[in-house]
């Protein structure tokens, strides 16, 4: 359960202060699959910084789970993106010349998981994106893009968190393999996981199940989207 | 985080990087390295400069003659005086204790002749104890005895290069005779080589016996030095004054200031030299010390674009969830790992270097755990202060 109650976010570079968000509030419910969409410099990416607790609002309430978030150190931040939020980017973020399943396995190395644990659970939660088991041991740099974004949802995954942050996954991927990535989301989010998904593509967005569009800071419309009517 | 994940995660770290990492070390090692190796080159010229002195006889006091006041106020310099004498000579040996040997000694260049072949050279006129003074060796023969120095006898003893510049290289040419300042010599004996080049060279000389040089060659009846070998090296002191107040008495010389004669002992030598040897160890240490600083700056520079390269790695980091305070752990234990993997492999190469140069220039090279200390905490010190 994400709650967001009039969140405002300033910038200051000078003496010049930049409005981002402008009083955003709304609230997704577990097992939820949103998508947020708008252009660049609507200010999704900030939303995304905030709900991902890699910053706080400038004023506003977030709460996450039951607890507010929106005004808690760097280092309580830290614990609860470690327990509570999965993050896949855009340019995967994996450590190169790294293997597969040592970038799966790094979350859990931040999260003190037992050293005899660790590859057990990277290895189902690999299998669980679908990623061929010959791959696990190859370098990180030697795979394909959608096998890499996998390997990243799969390293989003591995501490179970009850959000996945998604911020444009499949920009620097081909529409096929975007397509399947995507798939994946929704294979996920079937599987009850809360999924939130950040983009300015309408057609991506239309994977999800609700679409927020954002413009200049402001939530211009917020509505179920075809795919979820269709189903 | 615990220990152990630090440790594992640096080494993933350290060998995803190879040739960053290889470049890092290497910057340590050359800069570790050269600081050791230098050092210790240095402390093993200061060593080898020391046995060199040492080899010139050991707890040798030399008495020179000092400048000549005799007539009137003006000096005519230091060594000109001619006021010492063979008995100044015995009388020392006999009324001083704890001495070893006295060997007076005459020494004037004289052009040395011998069946065509002739060359100039140091005649050394002195008494039967001058080796054992000198540390000299007699390889052939023998030398100059009591009874030649009684006797007046024309006899001489060649050092080896002046045997090889006169008779040719490994000759033995004892029984012939040479010719020097036109009177006959009779070779009695060779000396053994010392190796000395140059300035001094302590193996282009001829001995003959003192009296026959005084009488024959120089026509004068005074000596150069009185060499003095003290028992120990403790003893010197006592012997040095000892001599001073017994020459200013037989010398009829009140005033100490006056005196015409000057003592100069082995220790005197060797302490102006080693400061020569330290100040050339610490311009080496120097030098070594700037490539150390250069090194240090590679390290700095390398972890800087080590930041910077990696920031987007920080970032998904943070993301996942790691405190500002693990990264930092983890950046530092990356440092640390690289200057000390380095430091270990510059402490072998220094080691190695000094280690070549000694075997192939056969300079004696020491190498000091000072050194090693002080390049391997310099790195260190950078490396967690940079990390």
């Amino acid at each position: 359960m994400i709650e967001v109650k009039n969140i405002t976010k300033v910038y200051q570079s000078g003496n010049v202060e930049t409005k981002v968000l402008k009083g955003i509030s709304f609230s997704i419910s577990d097992g939820e699959f949103v998508a947020i969409m708008g252009p660049s410099g609507s200010g999704k990416s900030t939303l995304m910084h905030i709900l991902g607790c890699l910053d706080v609002p400038t004023s506003g309430q977030y709460f996450l789970g039951e607890k507010d978030v929106s005004q808690l150190s760097d280092d309580e931040l830290a614990d609860i993106r470690k327990k509570k939020i999965g993050f896949v980017f855009q340019s995967f973020n994996l450590l190169p010349r790294t293997t597969v399943l040592r970038n799966v396995v790094l979350p859990l190395v931040c999260a003190n998981v037992s050293r005899s644990e660790r590859g057990e659970i990277a290895r189902k939660s690999l299998t669980k994106v679908g990623l061929d088991e010959t791959l696990f041991h190859h370098l990180s740099n030697q795979l394909s893009g959608g096998e890499m974004q996998r390997v990243a949802i799969a390293r989003a995954l591995v501490n179970n968190p009850s959000i996945i942050l998604a911020d444009e996954p499949t920009g620097n991927l081909d529409s096929k393999t975007g397509e399947l990535v995507l798939k994946t989301f929704q294979n996920l989010n079937q599987q009850g996981r809360t999924i939130i998904l950040i983009t300015h593509e309408k057609y991506i967005a239309e994977y999800a199940k609700r679409i927020i569009s954002i413009k200049d800071g402001e939530i211009i419309e917020d509505v179920l989207s075809h795919h979820s009517e269709a189903v | 985080m615990l220990i152990s994940d630090l440790f594992e995660e640096t080494y993933f770290a350290i060998s995803a990087n190879k040739i960053r990492s290889s470049l890092t070390i290497l910057g340590i090692v050359i800069g570790i390295g050269s600081v050791i190796a230098m050092i210790s080159i240095g402390q093993g010229a200061a060593g080898s400069i020391e046995s060199r002195i040492q080899s010139m006889g050991s707890n040798l006091i030399t008495v020179m003659p000092g400048s000549q006041r005799s007539f009137s106020q003006i000096s005519s310099g230091r060594g000109s005086a001619q006021t010492l004498t063979i008995e100044d000579a015995e009388i020392i040996a006999q009324e001083i204790p704890n001495i070893q040997a006295v060997a007076p000694e005459l020494s004037q260049r004289y052009q040395v002749v011998v069946k065509g072949q002739n060359t100039n050279t140091r005649i050394i006129g002195t008494v039967s104890t001058y080796p054992s003074v000198k540390n000299i060796e007699i390889a052939l023969g023998s030398f100059i005895s009591d009874q030649n120095v009684r006797s007046n006898s024309k006899v001489a003893v060649l050092g080896p290069t002046t045997r090889d510049d006169l008779f040719g290289e490994n000759t033995v040419p004892i029984g012939q005779t040479i010719r020097i300042n036109g009177i006959n010599f009779k070779v009695i004996g060779i000396t053994q080589s010392k190796g000395g080049t140059g300035f001094g060279n302590q193996d282009d000389m001829i001995f003959v016996p003192i009296t026959t040089a005084q009488r024959f060659l120089a026509g004068v009846d005074y000596v150069s030095t009185i060499s003095v070998q003290a028992e120990s090296s403790q003893a010197m002191a006592s012997v040095q004054s000892g001599i001073t107040n017994l020459l200013l008495r037989l010398h009829n010389i009140g005033d100490p200031q006056m005196a015409d004669f000057s003592i100069l002992s082995q220790q005197d030598i060797l302490e102006s030299a080693s400061s020569i040897t330290d100040t050339m160890t610490i311009l080496l240490a120097a030098i070594a010390g700037i490539s150390l600083i250069v090194g240090g700056i590679g390290i700095m520079n390398m972890m800087m674009t080590t930041v910077t390269e990696r920031t987007r790695e920080i970032g998904l980091r943070k993301a996942i969830g790691a405190k500002r305070l693990d990264i930092s752990l983890q950046f530092l234990a990356e440092a640390v790992m690289l200057t000390f993997l380095g430091g270990a492999m510059g402490i072998l190469l220094g080691s190695g270097l000094a280690f070549v140069i000694s075997f192939f220039t056969g300079l004696a090279v020491k190498i000091s755990l000072f050194s090693i200390i002080l390049a391997f905490s310099v790195s260190a010190g950078i490396g967690i202060g940079f990390g």
